[in-house]
């Protein structure tokens, strides 16, 4: 089985983003793979020890992106490519899955996509099913398990009102959450062959596709308004006095 | 010169942190009190290439070079005192000895098993009830030859992993007349007949990794567990100790390292007299004393390892560096008590546990006074 696991590089966590003059950034925090996509491998990994086959990590990014795209490696990827293109600076959730259907394209017979529910960054969710569409492939989404018999595969996905089982057809498109099992740790082993791998970098040329509209843009940049808590310490000679302050300060503010 | 790590050891030591903060970190208070090892911590360690350290790749070990053995040290005794020399002494001492001296049929045997992290661990039995530090002249357990097998009788004492090890590395007299050709190291599988491993000893520290006593009652194993050439034991012994002491001085860094690390959290939100104690310059001379030990310490470790990299003699530097790091953890972890002040005697904060695990390791592998005789021979030599 061939199997294409897709990522994104992204802010660590700890990142604070700044609007500044328009502009949205990062500042200088460290950039990761993207958590969500740390599952995604794993998910694909897990396939390719079941059935056999290949393991590729495919990114759209920026040189740096090679690091994300280093740490599939090293927790078991085959191989790594990454879609890189001054003329692509500011995607959209579309421009991304059209720029991804074309790569996944160029790879060729993939059996399985696999992504990570969201980003950290953007969060929008909304990448997988695109690229499903643009490939013509059915989409299987927040699949907690993936099973894949003869030509079929079927996903337990984790839903808010409960688990729904699906089955489609391969070649098809899914996006994992958690449930899917923790990451496994790349290993030494791993991050000895990803700092000798050769990761191809395809332009958009490679693809033989421009650069696509921008259908999504920033009309406004808000800095959310700073929340202001009051902190009140009720105090009083015994804790019932405290107690029967504190019910009627609760009845009075109307919490209850 | 060039003190910058590689790219590749830089990517190492954040996943071995992770692994660390994750596997370790949470179970350190309760492993030490229910003196109970890490098994899970170890079952993950496998495929993460920890189990495989000193292991080539064929036999499914990570082979790692010297430095990133340090980096990694520093990280698990940052994690949990005790699960970091339990996997220094299957890594350091139950494995490399069979990688580096061992034959062909015990390397395919053993190593991929150990390296895997899903069975058990690997140790090395040097210490005698009645000989630590001088194992050349003290060793009294023996090893005889009769047909194809050899007989072993005698006892060992304080070793690590015993109860939790595939197999023990055990030293042995092989020549009765003594001397420096008398020693070898053959591998006795903790199944063996005759073997028995005594409950684990009841330790001020570190008392997650389990230490036993262990005897050899005419003990039978086949001629080929021999390790190395007979009469080679005693040198096996002294190189492996040697690349161990790094390790065991990273761990000192990495146990030194997680005390000022909680030090400093508690002396910026402790408030006395109207201030924070870290507004004290009193306090603030005692971090920057830390600081400069670790970092020193650390620097050191890393020349040791870079020699040991680069094939030349570093026995003397091994010896430097293990001695200052383990003295070096000791000072810096008392002083990460002093600054909580009661809190720092009670259980309820780490750093007494980590006060009590650092403590071992001015004894083991080398005792303080045995690295500076080794540092002094050089000088004087
Ligand atoms: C938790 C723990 C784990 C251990 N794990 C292992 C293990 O896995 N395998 C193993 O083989 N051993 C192990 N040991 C044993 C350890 O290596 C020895 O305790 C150590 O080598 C010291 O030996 P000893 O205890 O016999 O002390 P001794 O050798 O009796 O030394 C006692 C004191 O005398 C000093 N001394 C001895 N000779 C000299 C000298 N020539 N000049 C000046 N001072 C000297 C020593 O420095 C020490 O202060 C472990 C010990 C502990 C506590
Ligand atoms: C086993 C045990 C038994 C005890 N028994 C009793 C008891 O019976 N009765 C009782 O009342 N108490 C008792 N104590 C409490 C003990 O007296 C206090 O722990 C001690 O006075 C230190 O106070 P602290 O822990 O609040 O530390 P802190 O006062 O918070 O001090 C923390 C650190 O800051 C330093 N520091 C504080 N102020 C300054 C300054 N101005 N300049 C420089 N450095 C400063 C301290 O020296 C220390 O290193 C006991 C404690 C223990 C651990």
């Amino acid at each position: 089985m061939k199997i294409i696991a897709c990522i994104k590089q992204v802010p660590d966590s700890e990142a604070k983003v700044k609007a500044e003059g328009g502009q949205v950034s990062w500042g200088d925090a460290p950039l990761v793979i993207n958590p969500f996509d740390e599952y995604a491998v794993e998910g694909a990994l897990q396939q390719k020890e079941a059935t056999g086959g290949t393991v590729t990590a495919l990114c759209v990014g920026p040189e740096s992106a090679k690091e994300a795209l280093k740490h599939a490696l090293a927790m078991g990827a085959d191989e790594a490519i990454l879609v890189s293109d001054a003329a692509l600076s500011d995607l959209d959730t579309v421009g991304a899955a059209k720029v991804l259907a074309a790569a996944i394209k160029k790879v060729g017979d993939a059996d399985m996509v696999v992504f990570g529910r969201q980003t950290l960054d953007n969060g929008a969710g909304l990448t997988p099913p695109q690229t499903a569409r643009l490939l013509g492939y059915p989409m299987l989404g927040l699949a907690g398990s993936i099973k894949v018999e003869g030509s079929a595969v079927t996903v337990e996905r984790v839903l808010e009102e409960g688990r729904q089982i699906m089955k489609a057809n391969l070649p098809a498109v899914l996006s994992v959450v958690q449930s899917i099992g923790e990451p496994r740790y790349p290993s030494f082993m791993g991050i000895r062959k990803a700092s000798k791998a050769n990761i191809p970098v395809w332009s958009l040329a490679d693809l033989g596709i421009s650069a696509p509209a921008v259908v999504v843009t920033r009309s406004e940049l808000i800095t959310p308004p700073t929340n202001t808590r009051e902190v009140e310490m009720i105090t009083g000679e015994s804790p019932a006095e405290i107690a029967e302050k504190l019910a009627d300060k609760i009845i009075a503010e109307k919490v209850l | 010169m060039d003190f910058e790590l590689s790219e590749e050891q830089k990517v190492w030591q954040k996943i071995v942190h992770d692994f660390a903060e994750k596997e370790l970190r949470p179970m350190a208070r309760e492993v030490d009190e229910k003196e109970e090892f890490n098994w899970e911590a170890f079952r993950k360690a496998g495929p993460v290439g920890l189990a495989g350290m000193s292991i080539p790749e064929e036999y499914g070990g990570s082979n790692v070079d010297m430095i990133s053995n340090a980096i990694a040290f520093e990280e698990l005794g940052w994690g949990c005192g005790s699960t970091a020399l339990a996997f220094t002494a299957h890594n350091g001492l139950g494995t490399s000895p069979i990688a580096l001296y061992g034959s062909e049929e015990l390397k395919k045997k053993w190593l991929p098993i150990v390296s895997s992290g899903k069975y058990k661990l690997g140790a090395l039995a040097l210490t005698e009830p009645g000989a630590g530090s001088d194992i050349q002249g003290g060793v009294t357990t023996r090893a005889e030859k009769d047909g194809d097998e050899w007989v072993i009788n005698g006892a060992k004492m304080w070793n690590t992993n015993a109860s939790i090890a595939e197999y023990i590395i055990t030293l042995v007299r092989t020549d009765p007349k003594g001397g420096s050709k008398s020693l070898s190291m053959i591998l006795v599988p903790t199944d063996a007949k005759g073997l028995s491993i005594a409950p684990a000893e009841k330790k001020m520290g570190l008392r997650g990794s389990p230490t036993h006593s262990v005897t050899y009652d005419n003990v039978r194993v086949p001629l080929g567990n021999l390790i190395g050439p007979e009469g080679r034991g005693l040198q096996q012994t002294l190189t492996t100790l040697d690349a161990g002491r790094i390790s065991i001085g990273a761990i000192s860094i990495g146990l030194a390292r997680a005390a000022m690390e909680a030090a400093i959290q508690y002396a910026k939100d402790r408030k006395a007299f109207n201030q924070s104690l870290a507004d004290f310059q009193a306090i603030q001379f005692k971090f920057a004393n830390m600081e400069m030990e670790i970092e020193l310490a650390r620097t050191y470790i890393y020349k040791a390892a870079w020699l040991k990299e680069q094939g030349r003699p570093y026995s003397k530097e091994a010896a430097i560096a293990k001695l200052y790091a383990t003295e070096m953890a000791e000072r810096v972890i008392y002083d990460a008590i002093q600054i909580h002040g009661g809190y720092g005697y009670s259980r309820e904060y780490g750093v007494e546990r980590m006060y009590r695990d650092a403590r071992l390791m001015t004894i083991g592998e080398g005792t303080s006074e045995i690295q500076r005789l080794v540092i002094s021979r050089h000088v004087l030599a």
